[in-house]
């Protein structure tokens, strides 16, 4: 319990399917050999670690903030950077989050302080064009960022693939250098997530959630609003900075696509609504199903899209492109809005009724 | 009370002439950075047209959450189709467009625009009962609401056109530039800014002139006094999204026949502009949205000449001086 910071998942169906999540995870490399499940797997962890950090601003706040992917995005750049300007070592590693994690926070807190200066409104609106400003400059710096290409880099030794720990002949599985990295990422993802829970359990956390029901009556209750606010915006920073460098280190690479673009905003936006938001466990749920429909989902659509085009209906195959599974998940996500705006794990712990969560403010 | 009497005319509010005067000051002061007359007046005259594009788009935005308090991060989608549906009228009619009339060209043109409004404004009727009036004062979920009414709308886009950027030209007549002296101005930068000041006249006439407006204007005030006083405020409302959304799609077709281009992802390009137009300006006022989409305009082909490396954050750079030194933007109406 104290690992969970007292913060149980409350439902016995939640727990089950926490468990076997997360030991699928920590088992994929000896469950389901191949590269796909293996990437498939450290997807699904660093971006449990992103979205929960996101959970941490929209669900215990009540800010929608579409600048998380900046930071997950500086994150993955820092390291690429430094990985690819000084080579594949350690220090580099270590310059990467020297230098990014500080930079994410520090780029919060301005963001913070401004937006709070002016109506709280205009946040999102506020944070939607850094946001966009900012994914402008990485694609044209492009002497530092790669541009449109991104950058490609090795990893140190230890990490790489070719690097063999444990032969196959002693246990049948081969340990090498890319399943190292993978535990790496699960386990700091892992630990990530169980910070953020820690946080928003404790009395910190508990004033995030005063402030997000009703601002006024929170500061009329002696709390700085102002310094709380920015620092749950910090820490989210921070976390998600933490698992950019998680998802370049796994990558081998960062560029505008896979670490800034505006599309995984929205994926993180729909991860938390359908995972359920201001639970954190919600993220680790809403991350598995996305990643798992984003990885598998697409090939059935395909199948589903060729045959109906062969059946000569119209419409249906360009409906049912793999390239239009979002569109599906627009959807749902409406749909998840509307019907549970709990999520799967509030829907899981209220037997659907519709407690907290969503609030306006 | 009592010292009025019944004849006298009501006190006039103060007039606020600062923000107006921002851009006048903001283009004198760039003649002398820019050093050419002429090339100034280029400048300036794409200023206008892209400022009054602009405008187009984000009036309904402002006055949508002006009276109802309502976030609609979906308005790019408007935009997008308006921009497609004005290439179902032109394509089939591609011959018209390459006349060499004026008149041929905008007897298609007009057609393609008005089924554009009439497209969008149906589909912000749709929006608005769907999406918006189920969450209704709930801001998060408005955001989350409409964000994902915007990524089923460009996708909706997409597997209905395809996913390849659409050619969309100019009329003929419409191509070129009138040369006056050494001073080359776009036609087609000339009709843009026409149509905008018609749109930005005839909002300020509805909002200021008639029963309506007064209500709409009221509404953004105190939308609870409206209510009591026995008018439908919600239906008002459901007006003014429509409204909006047919407008949004004008500017749609405008913005792709002066890019010569339609793309679904030109929703959210748009959408960053519309908001820090709507942000500068003041949340639910449409003189100052008209000045904003002017300013944000003119940062941009300004700075685009002058620092073409600037001109990337220029917008953020704009927002944050004006938020500076006005916090709820040029002109802030509403309470809230």
């Amino acid at each position: 319990m104290m690992i969970l910071s007292g913060d149980p998942p409350r439902s016995r169906v939640l727990t089950l399917l926490l468990v076997v999540i997360i030991l699928a995870l920590a088992l994929t490399p000896f469950l389901f050999p191949g590269a796909k499940a293996l990437n498939v797997a450290a997807k699904i962890c660093v971006f449990a670690a992103l979205v929960a950090s996101y959970d941490l601003l929209l669900g215990y706040t009540g800010s929608v903030s579409f600048a998380h992917t900046m930071f997950y995005g500086i994150g993955s750049y820092a390291i690429a950077i430094a990985l690819y300007g000084m080579g594949p070592n350690w220090a580099a590693v270590a310059t990467g989050i020297v230098v990014g994690l500080p930079l994410a926070a520090l780029l919060a807190l301005a963001i913070g302080l401004f937006s709070l200066r002016v109506a709280a409104i205009f946040f999102a609106m506020i944070t939607l064009a850094v946001a966009s400003a900012f994914q402008v400059l990485a694609s044209q710096l492009s002497w530092l960022t790669g541009g449109e290409d991104g950058r490609s880099f090795q990893l140190p030794e230890l990490l790489r693939p070719g690097t063999v720990l444990i032969s196959k002949t002693l246990f049948g599985f081969e340990i090498n250098g890319r399943i190292l990295t993978f535990y790496l990422v699960f386990a700091i993802s892992a630990l990530m997530i169980l910070g953020l829970l820690r946080v928003v359990n404790s009395p910190f956390g508990r004033v995030l959630q005063a402030i997000r029901e009703n601002r006024f009556r929170a500061e009329a209750l002696g709390f700085r609003t102002v310094f709380h606010l920015t620092y749950a915006n910090c820490l989210a920073a921070l976390v998600a900075a933490g698992a950019g460098i998680l998802n370049a280190l796994w990558l081998r690479y960062a560029g505008p696509d896979t670490s800034l673009s505006f599309s995984i905003m929205l994926d993180i936006l729909l991860m938390v609504v359908i995972g359920g938001m201001s639970t954190i466990y919600g993220a680790i749920i809403g991350a598995t199903i996305f990643i798992l429909a984003q990885s598998y989902l697409q090939s059935m659509m395909g199948v589903a899209s060729k045959a109906a085009a062969e059946a000569g209906l119209p419409l249906l195959p360009g409906l049912l492109h793999p390239d239009r599974w979002l569109l599906w998940l627009g959807l749902l996500f409406i749909a998840s809005v509307y019907f549970f705006p709990t999520g799967v794990v509030g829907r899981l712990r209220h037997g659907g009724g519709d407690k907290s969560a969503g609030a306006s403010h | 009370m009592t010292d009025l009497a019944a004849t006298d005319p009501l006190p006039k509010p103060k007039r606020d002439l600062a923000p107006i005067l921002l851009p006048i000051a903001l283009a004198l002061a760039m003649i002398p950075l820019i050093g050419s007359p002429s090339t100034w007046l280029t400048l300036t005259a794409a200023s206008l047209a892209m400022g009054m594009m602009i405008f187009i788009m984000a009036s309904g935005l402002t006055l949508v959450f002006g009276l109802m308090d309502v976030l609609n991060f979906g308005h790019g989608a408007f935009i997008a189709v308006g921009a497609y549906v004005a290439t179902l009228v032109l394509a089939p009619f591609a011959a018209s467009i390459q006349a060499d009339s004026l008149w041929i060209n905008l007897a298609v043109l007009a057609p393609a625009a008005l089924l554009s409004m009439a497209v969008s404004g149906a589909l912000g009727l749709v929006v608005e009962r769907v999406l918006i009036l189920p969450v209704y004062g709930q801001h998060l979920k408005q955001i989350l609401m409409t964000t994902g009414g915007l990524i089923v709308a460009e996708q909706t886009l997409y597997a209905l056109w395809g996913p390849q950027i659409i050619p969309m030209p100019l009329p003929t007549s419409l191509r070129g530039s009138f040369i006056i002296g050494d001073v080359a101005i776009a036609k087609y930068r000339v009709l843009a800014t026409l149509i905008g000041l018609a749109v930005f006249i005839a909002i300020q006439l509805v909002l200021n002139r008639t029963k309506l407006g007064l209500l709409i204007r009221a509404g953004v005030e105190n939308r609870e006094m409206v209510e009591a006083l026995g008018y439908r405020i919600r239906r008002l409302f459901l007006g003014v999204f429509m409204t909006g959304s047919a407008l949004a799609g004008l500017g749609g077709v405008m913005w792709a026949l002066y890019r010569e281009q339609v793309h679904a992802s030109m929703s959210d390009e748009l959408t960053v502009l519309i908001f820090v137009v709507v942000i500068i300006g003041g949340l639910g006022s449409i003189g100052g949205c008209f000045i904003g989409a002017i300013l944000v305009a003119m940062v941009a082909n300004y700075g685009g000449f002058l620092v073409p490396k600037l001109a990337l954050v220029s917008n953020i750079l704009l927002m944050v001086a004006i938020l500076m030194w006005r916090p709820r933007g040029l002109y802030a109406v509403t309470s809230r």
